[in-house]
């Protein structure tokens, strides 16, 4: 999942890297490359304030696929069937990996994995504030599919051709992964609403509580949006928060009706003139609340993924010690 | 916290016999041994492959980026290695 227009300044510690040298000359070649829609690779000589902003989204983006495996694991040993057990299983493994993937992509920029994870532990760094909501009912995990990895495909689908080669790359192999998640959520969805009236109004719950957090993973309004201007001028944002969020809604009307569910928002109506659904104002407090840490979960999240770093340090430790006793012994044997 | 970081290893993927190993990202094992394992379960969980490559990315020797030119521009002139550099008469041109 889940990028959300996932450059969120981060005024406190950027994560660190070698720094870039200046160069006019390379600034040029670096410019027309950008300018033919040519890519960008790791050992490429790349401007320091376009690499810190690869470092900063493409981190952020990472810890939330780790971060957003909480809410839905929450679900794992409460899934009503075996059958939603295994596809849930395998949709919080895939969070997992998207997480690695993204953190391979981002150690190109000559950061490493642990200095930035350790930003997410110390509060450093920021994640997608949609995981810090909670998951009350069986529901959510449909709606989160539907709507949230929705939002996260209409985000993501664009990075795919980002110019930094090693993210787009991975954001090619996330975004195959990523239509099976919404279409499991969505599936789940249409078998609870065949269910009893109990469960068609947890649907309806759901994504009562859903649809807000959701449409604002696209991020601020773009005229509020302090990266976007050069993200675009360096092809690593190809559309803006503004158009994602439109693209998103106009989907997702039909795919509420076909399920039978209410929308949230009294304001969402079809314009004619645009030939775009208008919808509500967005209540950008909560989202800045929200990112900025006062969210319902983010103690909790960054609680539990402190505790299982913690918890594992001495299994990383002796894998090391193994894997260099392992290596002492070959080299006297050989 | 004091870091104590796995080495860095490169995966390389055959996604089917008669098709060449393909680098597809990288992982952090303490050895060989795990860096396939964790490798198998972060990049083939779709049948991506058959066989797996891991390398120790510190082992990998590269070309200079900055010696492009140099190494790489040579081959640009040489048009005359392509077959489509010879124009045969037509009767016999789908040679």
């Amino acid at each position: 999942m889940y990028t959300q227009a996932l450059d969120i300044p981060q005024p406190k510690g950027e994560p660190k890297g070698p720094r870039v040298v200046e160069n006019a000359d390379y600034q040029a070649e670096f410019d027309a490359k950008i300018d033919a829609g040519g890519f960008i690779e790791a050992k490429d000589w790349m401007p320091e304030a376009y690499r810190k902003t690869l470092v900063r989204q493409i981190s952020q983006h990472a810890h939330s696929e780790i971060v957003g495996m909480l809410p839905e694991g929450n679900w794992i040993t409460r899934a009503p069937s075996l059958k939603r057990k295994a596809i849930l299983l395998a949709k919080v493994q895939d969070e997992g990996g998207h997480g690695l993937y993204l953190y391979a992509a981002a150690e190109t920029l000559g950061v490493s994995r642990d200095e930035l994870y350790e930003a997410l532990l110390d509060g450093r760094a920021k994640y997608s504030s949609i995981f810090n909501y909670p998951t009350l009912t069986w529901a959510d995990i449909g709606v989160i599919g539907w709507l949230v990895d929705g939002a996260a495909i209409m985000n993501q689908i664009p990075l795919c051709k980002c110019s930094y080669g090693p993210y787009s790359r991975a954001m090619v192999r996330i975004c195959k992964e990523e239509s099976f998640h919404q279409r499991q959520g969505y599936d789940l969805l249409l078998q609870m609403m065949k269910g009893t009236p109990e469960q068609r109004e947890m649907v309806q719950d759901a994504v009562n509580r859903w649809w807000w957090p959701s449409i604002m993973m696209f991020g601020p309004h773009d005229k509020d949006s302090q990266h976007s201007e050069t993200s675009m001028r360096w092809g690593i944002k190809r559309i803006s928060n503004d158009d994602l969020r439109q693209k998103f809604v106009d989907a997702t009307v039909k795919q509420a009706e076909v399920l039978g569910i209410t929308l949230p928002d009294p304001d969402l109506k079809w314009n004619e003139a645009r030939g775009h659904y208008d919808f509500g104002a967005i209540d950008w407090e909560e989202f800045w609340s929200t990112v900025n840490g006062h969210g319902q979960c983010n103690v909790d999240r960054i609680a539990a993924r402190r505790k299982a770093w913690e918890e594992g340090a001495w299994v990383r430790e002796a894998a090391l010690e193994h894997a260099r006793k392992q290596a002492a012994r070959e080299k006297v044997a050989a | 916290m004091e870091r104590k970081e796995w080495p860095l290893w490169e995966v390389f993927v055959r996604s089917k016999n008669g098709l060449d190993h393909k680098h597809c990202g990288s992982v952090h094992a303490p050895d060989a041994r795990l860096a396939l394992q964790v490798a198998r379960d972060v990049y083939t969980r779709r049948q991506e492959g058959v066989s797996i490559w891991v390398v120790r990315a510190s082992d990998i020797v590269a070309s200079d980026p900055d010696a492009k030119p140099e190494l790489f521009d040579p081959a640009e002139d040489k048009i005359y290695r392509h077959p489509t550099f010879y124009t045969l008469p037509d009767e016999v041109n789908h040679m």
